[in-house]
């Protein structure tokens, strides 16, 4: 492969990269660098981290098939009123309690997979009642009031910061050495695991990039590890949130791209039919994936409500909109079985940077609005335009072959 | 002296690898109920969709005189507008409209855009008393049987004002009693209207019975024109020429390689339809297949061989299954497809684009995906294993792509075909149920599927080989189940049958089950 072709062929995939780097590069110019300050990145993380762990689940339901979950948002506020309920009005201890919300996750989730599954109603439907009923069981629980303080405990899980363990120390004059020291053992430990597999992939015959590429990207992704966890260090160190997201993301980039569940979800979306004839469990995994969702949900719901600081009956309103859109921004198919983990990421930092950027510069949450509405279509139409030629030869190609095959037959 | 209204000449159409029509010649004239018979695949609704403009002018070679004018048909409408309609064997029907919107679809009788439901439904009226349908306009076309469907595909063609009406099929799913209610219509038709009719079937009585010329059509070639008045038509006559070819090199020779050891046996295995509970769909069917014999399953379509195919495989399709499948001596219940793969079934549908194969993913995944468990370990895709075993596969039925990371929606119907035997050969079955192995496959690469069937066989897979091809089936199998209407008809040895003798027994059949 030359590079031209090598170009041409990741362009499209990297293209949204391109584009976050892009905005990213505008806001720090406009913002007069306050967007990537230590503790503005600290703020985009926090406002983001629920929206990037919706938005992880959100893509296993569009990967099956372009299924989506419209009650996540509702899903998230009724944990949280759950969570309030339990620690604020009955005291109880608050890690049980964050155990019990994840159960009452998983239970909702049961309860939607079973009707989406096994009932087979459309999971538009099926989602979008549950996001009426998990929203009316919301304000019964609060009774339309807001819950709040939270205890510490509960806090710590999500807007806490890990603790500094070598207090005092200040490595290269950062506030927080812990943080500095965690970055480059990621960065080390990611490089020495990458460097293991390009050589076991050399070793078993595989073809490989050139060393030297290898060598450009791992320099790369260090430096953007290390300089990440530098910047959190000159403010107050690592969000706790910022360890599970990227727990979170890990799992399911690995549970996506190299398990045999995740080989059925795409396949399922490919071609469900075909799927089921070789003896994927179609209706198992779509059961699944409607509880991971609502699992997922409650995560995000305990992190939300720690971040307020308060169980509110309002609390994740739209919520599902933004996962979706961050799906489809980062290149998911509406009809299924295409999109990655990354790219769902990539899908919501945009739409994150984008909302952060703007509120910097005081530009009013209205013409936000506009704003992430015109991304989203842009997103969408750019991929479905620069699709078109190979896809509508494809296509009617692809037709004309069913119907001459039809002809053949009859 | 007759007039002639419609003439095709040096009719060639082409798609990708297959010739579907070489030089087909027709002539129909005025007021004439003509047939066209041929087997499966012969090329018979090609014809009528080069006539009708569904193949438009441009993709196809020859001409088409309507009334002595040349026709450029670009599309429907086009042809719609001289007079030549076309009804489907598959009704095009809107459900949940009534009698009346459906008849005048596309042709709404309005005034400035406002339908004049009034008009239409007095119109629709006088159209169903033409056909013989006494039914309210008003009612859904849901609520009425499919005769009367069929009465309504034809009262909507009156309404087109049809010079020359084209019937595909048009009673393969009507009993018999209905069927003739509807040849009588046709008849009526011409002798009132003067409407013109061409009638694709291969229900050879309901031919003799209302046709006045037949032209026979046999792997995209005219083969005669018989005239009912100077020509002796019986249907041996018909049979000898939709069937008569030479079947010397087209197949590969077969070894005998038959153990004695019965490898797969079904028993008294009933299946209803999965929507329509009450409908049969095979019923007490009872076959084997030993270690090394490739068997054939012979039905014309509709006759259940699908249907009882999927039933077997892990009951993939059907309600209501009841029977017995007995693997190596040992009885199994399949209740799930998975199940029906680790326990040594495969099977390879008829229509691998819909129900095959993953046309958006890569040769390899496809090929690994029925048993994952090959290529992984505790859930963990060993990707090396994976390519490694893809490259060998692709390599064994030598697929051509450049790598096993290749789409498969980029292959040519062939190669694709080969990716689907890879797939189901991949998963280390024992039995092998092929559906349509070589539909929609140049000869070229039906050769190379027929090799691989015979390598398999010498592997002692048994393989039970569905084909709605009579040469294929009869080139290719050691011993044939002739299938009609969901029941085993005949079980008949290649060596001493010939091909009028099974289509004989299916008409026969046919006639019978009716």
């Amino acid at each position: 492969m030359n590079w031209k072709t090598a170009i041409r062929k990741n362009l499209r995939q990297y293209m949204m990269l391109i584009v976050l780097v892009g905005i990213i590069i505008f806001f720090q110019v406009l913002t007069n660098g306050t967007l990537l300050k230590p503790m503005n990145i600290s703020n985009l993380i926090f406002q983001n981290a629920y929206v990037v762990i919706l938005a992880v689940g959100m893509l296993l339901c569009i990967l099956t098939g372009g299924n989506i979950d419209l009650s996540v948002g509702s899903v998230v506020a009724l944990v949280g009123a759950c969570a309030g309920t339990f620690i604020i009005t009955w005291g109880w201890n608050p890690h049980l309690s964050i155990l019990l919300c994840l159960l009452i996750g998983i239970a909702i989730g049961v309860w939607q997979g079973f009707w989406i599954a096994y009932v087979k109603i459309p999971a538009f439907i099926a989602t979008l009642a549950g996001m009426l009923v998990f929203r009316g069981l919301t304000l019964i629980i609060l009774r339309g009031l807001t819950l709040a303080p939270f205890p510490q405990e509960y806090l710590a899980y999500s807007t806490g910061f890990i603790p500094d363990l070598f207090k005092g120390i200040n490595l290269f004059g950062v506030r927080n050495t812990t943080s500095l020291v965690l970055g480059v053992l990621i960065a080390l430990i990611f490089s020495l695991f990458e460097i293991n597999s390009y050589r076991s992939r050399k070793k078993k015959g595989y073809i490989v990039e050139s060393p030297y590429i290898l060598g450009f990207k791992l320099v790369i992704i260090a430096a953007a590890i290390i300089w990440l966890f530098y910047t959190l260090a000159n403010y107050r160190g690592v969000p706790m949130v910022f360890i599970t997201l990227g727990i979170i993301l890990i799992v399911y980039s690995y549970l996506t791209s190299s398990t045999v569940i995740g080989r059925h979800l795409y396949a399922m979306g490919g071609n469900e039919k075909a799927a089921r004839l070789s003896g994927v469990k179609t209706r198992q995994l779509l059961f699944l994936v409607y509880v991971n969702m609502a699992f997922l949900a409650s995560v995000a719901g305990i992190v939300f409500s720690a971040r307020l600081n308060s169980a509110s009956p309002q609390a994740g309103q739209s919520f599902e909109m933004d996962a979706i859109a961050a799906c489809f921004i980062g290149g998911a198919s509406t009809t299924g079985g295409i999109g990655t983990v990354g790219g769902t990421l990539v899908g919501a930092l945009i739409m994150g940077i984008l909302n952060n950027g703007m509120s910097i510069m005081g530009i009013s949450s209205n013409v936000q609005q506009v704003v992430k509405g015109l991304v989203l279509l842009a997103a969408v139409a750019f991929d479905v335009i620069s699709k078109k030629n190979l896809k509508f030869t494809f296509i009617s190609k692809l037709r004309r072959k069913r119907r001459e095959e039809v002809d053949l037959v009859a | 002296m007759k007039k002639t209204l419609l003439e095709m000449r040096n009719i060639t159409k082409e798609f990708p690898g297959v010739k579907a029509l070489d030089n087909v010649n027709i002539t129909v004239q005025e007021g004439e109920i003509h047939a066209i018979v041929g087997e499966n695949g012969a090329g018979k609704s090609t014809l009528m969709n080069v006539l009708s403009g569904i193949h438009p002018y441009g993709s196809y070679t020859g001409d088409i005189y309507f009334e002595g004018q040349e026709c450029r048909h670009l599309n429907i409408k086009d042809s719609e507008r001289l007079g030549i309609v076309i009804i489907h064997q598959e009704l095009a029907l809107v459900p949940y409209l009534s009698i009346g919107e459906n008849m005048f679809l596309g042709n709404e009788q309005h005034r400035y855009g406002v339908i004049d439901w009034d008009q239409t439904y007095r119109k629709a009226k006088d159209y169903l008393l033409m056909v013989g349908l006494e039914e309210d306009p008003r009612t859904l076309i849901k609520d009425i049987s499919i005769a009367k469907q069929q009465l309504v595909e034809i009262a909507k063609a009156l309404a087109k004002n049809v010079r020359l009406l084209i019937l595909d099929e048009p009673t393969s799913s009507l009993n018999e009693q209905d069927a003739r209610k509807v040849l009588d219509l046709i008849l009526k038709l011409r002798q009132e209207e003067g409407i013109t009719s061409i009638i694709i079937s291969h229900k050879l009585d309901e031919i003799e019975y209302c046709a006045d010329r037949i032209t026979i059509i046999r792997d995209g070639c005219t083969v005669e024109t018989l005239d009912k008045k100077l020509d002796n038509v019986t249907e041996e006559r018909i049979i000898r020429g939709m069937v008569g070819r030479e079947m010397s090199s087209r197949f590969p020779q077969r070894e005998n390689t038959i153990q004695d050891e019965v490898a797969f046996e079904v028993k008294n295995w009933t299946v209803y339809h999965e929507l329509y509970t009450e409908r049969k769909v095979v019923d007490n069917v009872s076959l084997n297949v030993k270690k090394g014999e490739v068997v054939g399953i012979y039905g014309l379509m509709g006759s259940g061989r699908t249907e009882l195919a999927m039933s077997i495989f892990g009951q993939a399709y059907g309600s209501n299954i009841t029977g017995t499948i007995v693997k190596n001596g040992e009885v199994l219940e399949l209740n799930s497809i998975a199940e029906a793969i680790t326990s040594g079934i495969s099977y390879v549908t008829e229509d691998r684009k819909e129900n095959g194969l993953l046309l958006g993913s890569s040769i390899m995944h496809n090929i690994t995906l029925p048993r994952m468990d090959f290529v992984s370990k505790g859930g963990r895709i060993d990707k090396y294993l994976e390519r490694k075993t893809a490259d060998q596969y692709m390599e064994m039925l030598s697929i051509k792509a450049p790598n096993v990371e290749q789409f498969v929606g980029n292959l040519s119907g062939g190669n694709q075909q080969k990716v689907l035997l890879a797939k189901w050969i991949y998963s280390m079955p024992d039995i092998l149920i092929l559906d349509e192995p070589t539909r929609g496959v140049d000869v070229g690469a039906k050769y190379e599927i027929y090799e691989i069937i015979n390598e398999l066989a010498s592997q002692g897979k048994a393989i039970l080989f569905i084909s709605s091809e009579l040469t294929e089936i009869l080139g290719m199998c050691d011993r044939i189940y002739v299938m009609n209407e969901g029941k085993i008809i005949d079980e008949v040895l290649p060596s001493e049958t010939t091909q009028e003798s099974i289509m004989n027994a299916i008409i026969q059949a046919s006639k019978g089950g009716n």
